[in-house]
């Protein structure tokens, strides 16, 4: 570690912050130069998050110091730190979907500035950088992308001298991830620093000069990114080798299809979300196949429909086992043999409050007989499904039976996912199967997923995340507002091409087809 | 200046779930006091007058079995659509609308005299509370209408309903003028427990047993299962195949039926026709018992006795204290406005803290310019 | 002509309350808070009102109590719900069942006496105007303090910053948090605002509409302000026009009994209470409408971490 001095624009020492028991930042220090990219490194879960909000004044640290420019600081809220020159772009977006792009932007600005002025300078400063925005646009209209840019543009119009951008890559495809970087270079150039937070580590030694790492709430090391392999620094992140998955698998056998979807189109249900417009696809015993896309890009109207949460008006429009099942909910589509693991955690594949052995029975009530003696519950049956699932998929919990809210983000998934498949499920479909989840959590879940497609079954997978499914997927597709672009062999395509079709560009001949 | 904070647990208190109605009563009497002194009363005789006075003789205890047979069928009714996150407040309405449609028989059919007379009774009343429980339900399943707004506003109806019927088509022909119903007759009467103490009748044996059955549908089937997700995490309750929309009509509906149930134990029981006003707020009170009772039936059980303790008190402190009997309604909201707040540390730990004085920053800005 | 005079007059006059409570209402709800106490507010306004009027004689002392007294019952409910973060809804219910109680626990000694009306502001030469003049000049005060509240609103809400950042507040806590905004602040002081506002209504009822003190007087109108609210989809002008709707329902319910129209009484007093049913499930009808124009935060608790 460098010296606190005069030259460094932002030092912390001993920065401290416990939940309860839970140590989330355990004497952390960091040190940051004006106009370097520095990337702090962790895994989900590691910390990184409650120290940024440390940074930015949103919580206030137990112990430690900050000095900001060589005197020492507190930084009470939000305002003292745009004050002092720090700016903050979300992971979570800190947006209001009602109010227009220009208000967005006026309401985080100090003092009463008329909002005419606002819009035409958040215009040039859009316009400046490349990051295309109307002042007068609803949020609730706009895109990912565009809604992180009104970030980027808001944390820019109060001229900080540090940007810390919290995971910005997450919601981008590769094309987007490029411009942005070559957004944030310029403004490196420029003097400013930037506090980068990822768990992306190809992205991290392109970006940054020097990279702290958080493991557990504490710094385990610093590097400077690009000396080091991806591997290297993941054993840093981890603290082990994170295993590889085997690809032990079984011929696809493309006589039948399992999961068919034909001609599926949808208005949207409603004023936020997105039409399906025309996917077709046939999923096949022993096949993994992926669908990339930015979040909102219909991800879940597509889960929705295919779990039948969401019936649609022709039975043929989603076939399981050959059998038309379109207009029957997601309780007949479990009873043949399907599961259904989707994207939020809690409050859609459990409920928060609820405690473990109750979530079994939200998903295998009416499939695993042994669960009721006619509609009475049977709380021990449970109890033993518990066990069965801690046991097989490795689930750590504080308590034998505890609410489904006090698990972190990987046991709870790896609760979920033992839940649906211990029974041998012919068709799995999965959203987001890893989001959120700790390294080796998310290398188990994966591999479960393979063995099931390596025992026969059929696993479509819908990610973000283009490294895990290249990683696991033997087929991959695209989808963009609504659209679901062919799938193609994974070994046939790349990233790039992927990521083309994501921003729906590589889908207009598809569409006029 | 000091701020109070609040600190989420990391799991909630069962302890203090249990412990929080107590505190909330505990904080109500303590008001009680406080005001009964305001007044010039002798805190504690007035407490004593109010709370144990009632439950010491025999005609009373039957009194009080009477008022809380009702509160104890609505609060149970309402928890079940509490829990399910559906706000009914309209009870009041559909206990009047129930107790009018059971008092179809001995009104209009005054010859018809038998011992089904009863049963029919009751059924009719369910159907009529359920009903009128339904037009909310309705309304929301099917075009999202606001039910706490419709729920109530059907309340301000029935209770015309019932005004227009007394004064008009239902008054008794022989009953000089007054705006009330024929008696009725003894077939259409709740049968009296022990008619020699007071006039308890078997309205509180029903209801009884029937928060004891609710409850048991709550903690033990499948329905009780549904009725929990559903209100904590309706997403979570699609995935799991529930309806929502169904549980809104659920819900209602067998809120209604408790109301309808309870408005001809009422009118059937100790009153024995139709009046212009048939109930002192039980309705409103009944939510009240739903709370207190931790949107559990067998907790609405002792809760209803609790709050029928309340009005028994309140017609005791008038005539003992001249007192005014509206100290009951005021020591209600109180009470669940305790209960509310000391419910908060079911989930929280508060925490006091001084405020730090902290509106400017430590550290003016500083003035150097970045680079380029 | 007299007779149209005095059907808009008494429209006008049945329509103020609402329309104070439901914009003050409306406040609270652009702040992401959810208050079923309006009617709660509203009676204990009615009656402080009378109270104040008829101890001093002075009318507009009794428009201060008013205030006073709605405000000391929001300052409750704020208590609750945000410091405590209590469920709203329950909070609110509460609100209204203590407030009846208290209300009729206060005003007991006082039932039937008459009130003080407070004097109509008569603008010579404007008020001898034919038919405009009586209507909108020489009215009381409440009259006038409705309209500009009505137009303050709009110009706080729409056209200033913290009006921007009360939107914000109400659209989305989580992020208003994040940026630093102060949301229980803003929330305490919409919710008190909504409190003055019901008082005020309250007290109109007891010193103008009917001058005198009786139980239960406000007779659900909080209910309506609220379902007002709702019809209004949050907007300022709209709640203005939903107000004197609703004020010609009541009224017009009034003169047909007058007519002796063949209708049972009964039916004619359930009127407003049917009318708001039939309103509210033809604005729930146009979803899309509702779904952006509805506080996104409307009736969550919003605790900080720390």
């Amino acid at each position: 570690m460098t010296p606190t001095g005069p030259d460094m624009l932002l030092s912390l020492r001993g920065l401290s912050k416990s939940f309860g028991t839970f140590k989330a930042n355990d004497a952390v220090d960091l040190d940051i130069r004006p106009g370097e990219i520095h990337a702090l490194l962790g895994e989900n879960g590691a910390g990184k998050s409650t120290f940024v909000k440390m940074l930015y004044g949103a919580l206030q640290p137990d112990a430690g110091e900050i000095a900001w420019r060589g005197t020492p600081v507190a930084i009470p809220s939000p305002a003292h730190a745009r004050q002092l020159g720090i700016g903050m772009v979300f992971q979570h977006f800190s947006l209001f979907e009602a109010l227009t792009v220009a208000e967005n932007v006026a309401v985080a600005l100090p003092g009463d500035i008329p909002l005419r002025k606002i819009a035409s300078d958040l215009e040039q400063v859009s316009r400046a950088y490349g990051l295309p925005l109307r002042a007068n646009a609803r949020v609730y209209d706009l895109s990912v992308g565009q809604r992180q840019r009104i970030e980027i543009v808001r944390c820019l119009l109060q001229e900080p001298d540090l940007v810390i951008m919290d995971e910005p890559t997450s919601v981008l495809t590769p094309q987007e991830c490029e411009d942005l970087f070559g957004v944030l270079r310029k403004l490196a150039s420029e003097g400013k620093a930037i506090l980068y937070i990822s768990h992306k580590l190809e992205e991290v030694r392109a970006l940054c000069e020097r990279a702290t790492i958080l493991r557990h709430g504490k710094v385990v090391g610093s590097c400077i990114p690009r000396d080091e392999t991806a591997g290297s620094i993941a054993r840093m992140m981890v603290g082990a080798d994170i295993h590889e998955v085997r690809h032990a698998r079984a011929e696809i056998d493309r006589s039948a299809p399992l999961l068919s979807v034909n001609g599926l189109s949808l208005p949207p249900r409603d004023t936020f979300a997105t039409a399906l417009k025309r996917i077709s696809f046939d999923l096949y015993p022993g096949e993994i196949a992926g669908i990339a896309g930015i979040a909102g890009n219909g991800q879940s109207e597509l889960f929705d429909v295919l779990s039948g949460e969401e019936t649609v008006a022709r039975a043929d429009t989603v076939s399981l086992l050959g059998e038309p099942v379109g207009t029957r909910d997601i309780a007949a589509r479990r009873a043949m043999g399907a599961v259904f693991i989707s994207e939020e955690r809690l409050g859609h594949a459990t409920v928060p409050t609820l405690a473990l052995s109750e979530n079994v029975f939200l998903t295998r009530h009416s499939v695993n007989p042994g669960l009721r003696r006619g509609q009475l519950l049977d709380r021990a049956a449970a109890r033993r499904e518990l066990d069965r699932i801690t046991e097989t998929m490795d689930v750590r919990k504080s308590a034998p039976d505890p609410a489904a809210q006090s698990l972190s983000g990987g046991n709870l998934q790896k609760f979920i996912v033992g839940r649906e498949v211990l029974d041998a499920p012919k068709v799995i479909v999965v959203n987001q199967p890893t989001w959120g989840v700790d390294a080796g959590s998310a290398a188990s879940i994966r591999q479960t997923l393979i063995d099931l497609a390596a025992g026969g079954a059929a696993v479509l997978v819908i990610s973000q995340d283009l490294d895990e499914l290249f990683e696991i997927a033997d087929t991959l597709a695209a989808i963009a507002e609504g659209h679901l672009s062919p799938f193609v062999p994974a070994s046939q395509t790349d990233r790039n091409a992927i990521g083309l079709k994501m921003s729906g560009v590589a889908g207009e001949e598809h569409r006029a087809s | 200046m000091i701020r109070i904070e609040l600190h989420r647990r990391s799991s909630p208190s069962a302890t203090l779930r249990l412990l929080s109605p107590v505190i909330g009563l505990a904080l109500a009497v303590i008001t009680g006091a406080i005001m009964f002194s305001l007044m010039g009363k002798n805190p504690a005789t007035a407490l004593y007058i109010y709370f144990i006075e009632p439950l010491t003789e025999a005609w009373s205890v039957h009194e009080l079995l009477i008022k809380a047979a009702p509160l104890i069928l609505m609060g149970a009714g309402l928890s079940i659509c509490y829990l399910s996150n559906n706000w009914n407040i309209g009870a009041e309405g559909q206990f009047i609308m129930g107790a009018l449609a059971g008092s179809i028989f001995p009104v209009l059919f005054t010859d018809f005299q038998n011992p089904l007379v009863l049963p029919l009774m009751i059924g009719f009343a369910m159907v009529g509370g359920a009903l009128w429980a339904g037009i909310p339900a309705l309304l929301k399943a099917r075009f999202n209408t606001n039910e706490i707004l419709v729920s109530l506003m059907l309340v301000y109806i029935a209770e015309r309903v019932l005004d227009y019927l007394v004064r008009g088509p239902w008054r008794n022909p022989g009953g000089m003028n007054f705006p009330e119903s024929v008696r009725f007759h003894d077939f259409a009467r709740m049968p009296e427990i022990l008619p020699a103490d007071g006039r308890a009748n078997i309205g509180i044996i029903i209801a009884i047993v029937v928060a004891v059955a609710l409850w048991f549908m709550l903690s033990r089937t499948l329905k009780g299962f549904e009725i929990r997700v559903l209100g904590t995490s309706p997403r979570a309750g699609r995935f799991a195949g529930f309806s929502s929309r169904g549980m809104v009509f659920f819900s209602f509906l067998i809120a209604g039926a408790c109301a309808g149930l309870a408005g001809i134990i009422e009118v059937a029981g100790a009153s024995a026709q139709l009046r212009p006003i048939i109930s002192p707020g039980y309705g409103f009170t009944a939510i009240i018992v739903a709370f207190l009772g931790r949107l559990n039936p067998l907790g609405a059980i002792l809760a209803g006795f609790i709050l029928a303790l309340t009005y028994l008190g309140g017609e005791a402190a008038q005539i003992s204290l001249q007192v005014s009997d509206k100290v009951s309604r005021v020591f209600q909201g109180a009470l669940l406005l305790y209960i509310l707040a000391a419910d908060t540390l079911v989930h929280y730990r508060i925490r006091i803290a001084a405020r730090p004085r902290a509106d400017k920053p430590d550290v003016p800005r500083q003035t150097s310019e970045k680079g380029a | 002509m007299e007779l149209a005079l005095a059907v808009l007059v008494t429209i006008v006059t049945a329509a103020t309350p609402l329309l104070l409570a439901a914009t003050g209402e409306l406040v609270v709800e652009r702040s992401g808070v959810l208050n079923l106490g309006v009617e709660g507010m509203m009676v204990m306004g009615a009656v402080g009102g009378f109270l104040a009027a008829y101890l001093s004689g002075n009318p507009f002392l009794g428009m201060l109590a008013g205030v006073l007294f709605g405000m000391g019952m929001a300052l409750l409910f704020g208590f609750l719900s945000l410091t405590l973060a209590t469920n709203q809804y329950a909070t609110g219910l509460a609100l209204t069942i203590i407030g009846l109680g208290l209300a009729s626990l206060i005003g007991e000694p006082f039932v039937g006496r008459a009130g003080i009306r407070p004097p109509h502001l008569d603008i010579p030469g404007l008020s001898d105007i034919p038919f405009v003049g009586p209507l909108l000049f020489g009215r009381d005060p409440f009259f006038y303090i409705s309209l500009a509240l009505v137009a303050g609103v709009v110009w706080f809400l729409f056209y200033t910053k913290p009006g921007l950042t009360l939107r914000a507040v109400g659209d989305n806590h989580q992020s208003a948090h994040a940026l630093g905004i102060k949301v229980l602040r803003y929330r305490y002081l919409a919710v008190l605002f909504g409190g003055a506002c019901a008082g005020l209504a309250g007290a109109q009822l007891s010193l103008v509409y009917t001058p005198q003190w009786s139980e239960n007087m406000t007779a659900g109108r909080g209910w309506i302000a609220l379902a007002l609210v709702v019809f209004a989809s949050w907007r300022p002008m709209r709640v203005l026009v939903g107000a004197y709707l609703f004020g010609a329902v009541s009224i017009g319910q009034l003169h047909a009994q007058a007519l002796g129209i063949p209708i049972p009484s009964q039916a004619l007093t359930a009127l407003p209470y049917a009318a708001t049913i039939v309103v509210l499930v033809i604005i729930s009808q146009n979803r899309r409408l509702t779904m952006i124009n509805t506080p996104a935060s409307l009736g969550k608790s919003f605790v900080p971490d720390r």
